[in-house]
């Protein structure tokens, strides 16, 4: 991003545009996918997939990752990378305590089969 | 000491130059709070994602919230980003008008957002009952929310401190009615009750105040900004798609998975 030739920037603001209507576009299927008859893990992964796709749009081209150095990219990518591990290390945990919630005994339940012990 | 000597010791106490960003050290500054600041959010929805997935009560948000609202809050946020990249291109291709015209459509674009969004929590908190305290799906909703919209209030201030150095007299009052507006906006959306009238208009003034007296103290002579010096645009502005990158992935993660 060093130099700015009035060509380059002109060429700049042609791609701004271009991005502009992929994230309309892709806002768009967003909303038509949440209406389809689909499963809703498929809809999830989905969903996903076009947000992160969105947020990359903007990352690269309106923020200029794409054309800053390799380095700053590992600077604005660690974030994401950490928390995906933080939530791929809260999965074990969440998928025990969901078993404890929907295997747990209701209270009522539990009273009554104390009396008649 | 040789002088050569001297000029290698002060170089390596304070380069002139970052080696990442060698427009100025203030843009790698802004990439290191973007990137802790990413992680705030990033920890804010996996402690959503984990709320959610354990509770079988969970409500469907298309049930609470309305999508379309949000949808247009999107778009808006989307065009603001594209008008702040025209900003900085206007200044680059030292074209001043270009980067206070598409500035101030930005900072409306940012006002409006808070606007609507101050809409939203009066409708979801005064007709709905919904609350911070009332479920987990508040608390986690009107908190990630609520810290974006924070975000969105300080890049409007911000790109209005921007402002305020590219233009003068007249032109900083029109900032100030703006910004003013915008907090007004907000203060009488969540409020949004006669008895509260009172209390909207002072925090508008207050807030007001306050734009006005950052933009004063930030504003230099017109001419501060040029097409080969405009890092502080550049940095406002990164600043700015980053809260448009954070609402987009809200969006999709509160809003319509």
């Amino acid at each position: 991003m060093a130099t700015h030739s009035a060509e380059a920037l002109k060429q700049e603001e042609r791609r701004y545009l271009r991005v502009f209507i992929w994230l309309g576009v892709l806002t768009a299927v967003e909303l038509w996918i949440t209406t389809v008859s689909l499963p809703k893990f498929t809809i999830g992964c989905f969903l996903v997939v076009l947000a992160a796709t969105k947020a990359s749009l903007v990352a690269l081209y309106y923020m200029h990752l794409a054309n800053e150095k390799r380095t700053l990219m590992y600077i604005a990518l660690t974030p994401a990378i950490i928390c995906v591990w933080l939530v791929l290390m809260l999965s074990p945990d969440l998928g025990s305590v969901r078993r404890l919630w929907t295997t747990q005994v209701p209270p009522a339940a539990a009273s009554q089969h104390a009396h008649h012990d | 000491m040789s002088q050569a000597a001297v000029a290698d010791h002060d170089f390596a106490l304070e380069p002139a130059e970052s080696p990442l960003t060698p427009e100025s050290w203030g843009k790698l500054g802004m990439w290191v709070f973007l990137a802790g600041d990413a992680m705030s959010f990033g920890v804010l929805l996996a402690g959503y994602g984990a709320l959610r997935y354990f509770d079988p009560t969970w409500p469907p948000p298309s049930s609470i919230l309305g999508i379309q609202l949000t949808a247009l809050m999107t778009f808006l946020l989307i065009c603001s980003s594209v008008t702040m990249v025209e900003a900085l291109a206007g200044i680059r291709q030292g074209d001043e008008a270009k980067l206070r015209r598409f500035l101030v459509l930005t900072i409306i674009g940012g006002a409006t957002f808070l606007g609507l969004q101050a809409y939203e929590w009066n409708k979801l908190i005064v007709h709905e009952g919904q609350s911070i305290a009332k479920d987990n799906f508040g608390a986690t909703f009107f908190i990630l929310t609520g810290f974006h919209g924070c975000h969105v209030f300080g890049g409007v201030v911000y790109l209005s401190a921007i402002l305020g150095r590219a233009v003068r007299g007249v032109s900083s009052a029109v900032v100030t009615g703006v910004t003013g507006a915008a907090a007004a906006l907000g203060v009488i959306g969540i409020t949004a009750k006669s008895e509260s009238a009172l209390v909207a208009f002072i925090g508008a003034a207050v807030a007001g105040g306050i734009v006005y007296g950052v933009a004063n103290a930030q504003r230099g002579p017109r001419g501060t900004y040029s097409a080969h010096s405009n890092s502080e645009v550049e940095i406002g502005a990164l600043y700015w798609h980053f809260v448009d990158l954070i609402w987009i992935l809200v969006f999709t993660f509160v809003y319509l998975m």
